[in-house]
Parts: C-alpha cells; structure tokens; sequence
C-alpha cells in the first residue's frame, strides 16, 4: 500500500491537521510503511471472529438521567483562548 | 535517605526518624541536582513543602494513611487542579488543569506530598521519550541512552532516587518497557482497574495507568491506593479491590510458569534471552514449573496496535482544536484555519503521524478493513492469551528486545521503534495485568523480566515479582553519580 503526497494532504485536511509542505513527501512515505506493516492482518482469515471493543466484553454502563456537576463555566473558560460574555469566541463562521 | 524504598520511608515516617518536609526538600534538591536527567517538566515545590507541612501535623496528631508525607510524582499525563498538566506537548504548554485525575486525587487523599509533573513522549506516543516537545530524559544508568517510553520521566526519576515512586500509564508498554530501561519496577494493571478519569486519553481501549518504584512491595502499596471502580470512567471494572500486600510473602512452590516460544525467537538479542533464562532458573530453585506454551497470533500484535492505537488516538486527540483550552494559533483567517494551523504549529511529528494513520483507517470505506479487522485480530490474540492462562498461572518474557538504546539511534526509522514493542503490546490489546522486574545488567545497562498474569491478578504478579526480589539484588542497585 502505498500512499501519494496528494493522499496525504486529503487526509491531513479530513483531520483538519496542518503538514508543512515540505515535510508531506516523508509522512507518504512513513505512512505507506505503516500500512505495510498492517497489511499483515489481511493474511488470516477473520470471518467467523467477533471484534473486540473491551478487554472484559463490558457493554457501556448507564445512569439515572439525573443533574450530578455544578457548573464549571469560570474555571473552565479561564484557561481557554478566548471568551467574551461566557461563550468561546471562533472566527465568524456564518456571513 | 533517597535510597530507601516507598515502604521504608512511609515506617519512618511514622516511627519519626524524619518529617515529612526534611524528605521533601530532601528529594526536592536532588530533583535540582539531577535536573539535567530533565524527567521533570514541572517541579510544584511551595505546594509540595505546604503538603508536607500538612502532612507532618497529621502524622503528630495520629490516624493518619499510610501514605501520609510520602514524596512522589505523576506522570504529566495526569491532570492536576491549578498545575500544568502538558502531555510532553506544545498544545498544552498553557493548560492549567481545572480539575483532578481520579488517580491524583485518591494519592492526596492516602496523603503522598506530590513533587511535580514528570516528563513523558508527547501524548504518550513513543517508546524513547525523545517526541516530548520538553526534550529527550536520559536514562540515568546511561545517560547518552533513551530511558523509554512513554512514561520516561517516571522511569528516570525514580531510577535515579529522585523520588521513591511514581505513576505511569501503558497503553502499549509505556509503563514496563521504561521501568525494564531503567531498572525499576512497574506494574500495568488490568483494563478498567485504574480510573482512566483525569488521564489524557491516548487509545481508551488500551490505556491503563499504574505504579512505577523500586520493589514490588512499593507498587503493591501504590496499586493499593490506585486501584477501583470509579463512576466517572465509563470503561472502569465495578470489582471488589483486594489486599496487594497479603499475598507477597506466599511461597511459590508449585506455581506454573508459561513461556510463549514466541518471546524467545530471532528478534531477542542473544544477552538479553541469557538474562531471561537466568531469571527463570531463580524461579525453577523457587519451586516453580517451567511450561512451553504458544501464541500463534502474537505476530499480528503490532498490526492490529497500529490500527487501534492510531484510529482512537485520531478521535480523542480532535477535541485539540484550539477553541476551549490548549495552544490556538495567530490570526486565524476563518474557522478551518484556526483549526489546522493550531493543530499543525501544535502537534510534533510523531502525534501527526498517528493522527493521520488513525484518520485514514476510519474514513469512509476503510472502516471495516482496518479497525473491524484490528479489533477481530485484538480478539485472537487474547483467545491465545486466555487458552496459555488456562495451562498456567504466570507467563514470562522480555520486556524489550534490547536494552536501552542510543538517543537519536532510531528516530529516522518510526517502524523499527514499534517493532521494539512486540513483547508488551499483545498484553494491552487482551487487557492483562503485566509487570517488568529488574532482572539483570548487559553492558550496565538494566533488563528487565515481564510477568503477565490473569485478569484482576495483580496479587499473584506481585507475590511472583516480590519473592524474585527476595533472593536477587537488581532491584536495589542504584545507577553511578545517583547513589
């Protein structure tokens, strides 16, 4: 499996990830060789196999749909970038 | 003072041989001393003096934890209420965690005086700690040599009797193969023992937290205050907590030990199968059986990781968008901008590699063929696990191939660093308790053993490490410059 520098980019903008022009030849080529490492999977026959999502087979706890947190919004929006009047603030998204 | 281990320090404690702040400023100046090992990225210590201040009033007054006034430090993986809590990486260099780690927490409350944060590979991905965006450790036996990785700093400090113990967390060894490079002892326990709330997310499926420090008895005590079922992590086991203590002194005549033929193929360095080999005869005296047992998918081990590891690393790490928290770029242009160029001047090498393998094993139509096939393979490889551990109580090996290995040695080749993996990484994906157990030198370099045990045997892997302690030494020798 080999992935081109135009793979790479498509990827990179899927996990909204910047990638340093110069730097997209050698993660084609790392991750060409990851994929080659992986490809071994497909050499056993895994039809009948159930995939296993937890070591102990839990399935996802539930609880009572009860308010349990106070609201932490001050702490929380103290460390962020940049808030005004409670909310995060983003580039204007909508025209 | 700095070479006594958790246990003895916490008896003198109590015995009032010291206080709780002549140990912290103790171990507080060799972190100075020492700092140029650079396995601490944060030293909090007016907070550590206050603790153990705190500390000494509670030991004079009585009823105080066992833990009470015992240095220690997290791993920096773990969040800390009012400290930095960076993940080794440039996108949390600013973040100041507002709340604690469930593990933190249940360590203030047994009454440890936290000394600081310690170095780690950026997001836990690495096996060297050379992807920490606050530089390489170094191995304190060798110090133009990696400690390991993830959980480096840890393995570091506490080799080095910076402290007497320290957490950790493994998500494909990242506990056991720095504790083997170093020398010391470590401990992953079973998935969903420890509370995964308040540890940066890595791969959920895998990560585990667990104790780092010099004897099995120190990890008992630390698993004893790590250990149990926590509402706020939705993956955490609801199983009763048993005395890790209790069993330590147990006699293991008649135990049945495992040893994948696997393990001890081509790839293990001749010096280092001797060492292993040796280390099993310590166990034949002890009364032990020595069984050849086989994990025929054990190869598929490292495929199915670079599956699973990538895909859930590719989903957790896509809340670092720079909005809520962490590093946010300059300027940015419009709201895709801000995301890629936050995350792009962010993230090193090594976390975007990651990220992108991750995000392309889960695009459309990529799902199935690689993270169902992984997770059907992950199933495989605990069915070995499961049938070797019907045959036998402990199963032993290498931690890693090699002992440690030069800084810089490896980090043009990422593939050759995973493939050093190959003896942990199967444990993670069934979700075993492991330990590595000093258990030898080559060219004065540690090496360490795994014991790999049942689900929620911990006891038995510490009673297993604890009485090899009990007739070898390698566990108490204290590296050159550090004694």
């Amino acid at each position: 499996m080999s992935l081109t520098v135009d793979d790479v980019n498509k990827i990179a903008y899927l996990a909204r990830l910047g990638i340093d022009a110069q730097d997209t030849e050698s993660y084609a080529q790392d991750l060409s060789g990851m994929l080659d490492l992986v490809a071994q999977m497909s050499a056993v026959n895994t039809d009948d196999v159930t995939p296993m999502a937890h070591p102990l087979d839990q399935a996802q706890r539930l609880r009572p749909d009860q308010v349990i947190e106070t609201n932490n919004r001050e702490a929380f929006q103290a460390i962020a970038p940049q808030v005004e009047a409670g909310l995060y603030l983003v580039p204007k998204v909508i025209e | 003072m700095h070479t006594k281990t958790l246990a003895q320090i916490a008896q003198g404690l109590r015995a009032g041989d010291y206080s709780s702040q002549e140990l912290t400023e103790s171990y507080l100046a060799r972190i100075k001393q020492h700092q140029d090992l650079n396995s601490f990225i944060t030293v909090t210590e007016h907070q550590a003096i206050a603790a153990a201040k705190q500390a000494d009033a509670m030991l004079a007054a009585g009823d105080a934890p066992f833990l009470t006034g015992v240095p220690m430090a997290h791993k920096d993986i773990f969040c800390t209420l009012g400290v930095k809590t960076s993940c080794g990486s440039k996108m949390l260099d600013n973040f100041i965690s507002p709340y604690n780690a469930t593990v933190v927490e249940k360590f203030n409350a047994a009454g440890a005086v936290s000394l600081g944060k310690l170095n780690m590979d950026e997001f836990a991905m690495g096996s060297s700690n050379e992807t920490s965006f606050y530089g390489t450790v170094k191995n304190p036996w060798a110090t133009h040599c990696v400690p390991g990785g993830s959980s480096g700093g840890s393995a570091a400090a506490v080799a080095a009797r910076l402290i007497p113990g320290a957490t950790g967390t493994d998500t494909g060894g990242s506990i056991r193969q720095p504790a083997a490079l170093c020398g010391i002892t470590g401990l992953k326990p079973t998935y969903g023992r420890v509370s995964r709330y308040g540890m940066i997310a890595y791969a959920s499926s895998l990560d585990q937290g667990g104790p780092m420090a010099q004897t099995a008895e120190d990890t008992a005590l630390m698993l004893q205050v790590m250990a149990g079922f926590d509402s706020q992590d939705s993956t955490s086991v609801d199983c009763a907590v048993p005395d890790y203590s209790a069993d330590l002194n147990n006699s293991l005549t008649g135990l049945k030990i495992g040893l994948p033929k696997e393990f001890f193929d081509e790839a293990l360095n001749s010096e280092m199968a001797a060492s292993i080999d040796t280390a099993i005869n310590e166990y034949r005296k002890m009364g032990a059986e020595i069984v050849e047992v086989s994990m025929p998918n054990l190869k598929l081990a490292i495929p199915s990781y670079y599956v699973i590891a990538p895909a859930e690393c590719s989903a957790n790490l896509s809340r670092l968008d720079g909005v809520r928290y962490g590093y946010r770029c300059e300027n940015p242009t419009d709201l895709n901008d801000l995301y890629i160029r936050s995350r792009g001047e962010a993230f090193g090498t090594e976390v975007k590699r990651r990220i992108l393998v991750g995000t392309y094993a889960l695009s459309e139509g990529y799902y199935d063929a690689y993270y169902i096939k992984a997770q059907k393979i992950r199933r495989l490889i605990s069915d070995d696990f499961k049938q070797a551990l019907e045959q036998v109580d402990v199963i032993m090996g290498p931690v890693s191939p090699t002992p440690a290995f030069g800084i810089g040695e490896k980090t043009d080749d990422p593939i050759e660093m995973y493939l050093a993996d190959i003896y942990t990484i199967a444990i993670n994906l069934a979700g075993l308790p492991a330990m590595s157990v000093p258990a030898g030198f080559i060219d004065n370099k540690p090496v360490g053993l795994q014991i790999i045990g049942n689900y929620f045997d911990e006891a038995k892997l510490l009673n297993v490490a604890h009485q090899y302690q009990q007739v070898t030494d390698w566990h108490q020798q204290t590296p050159k410059g550090f004694e």
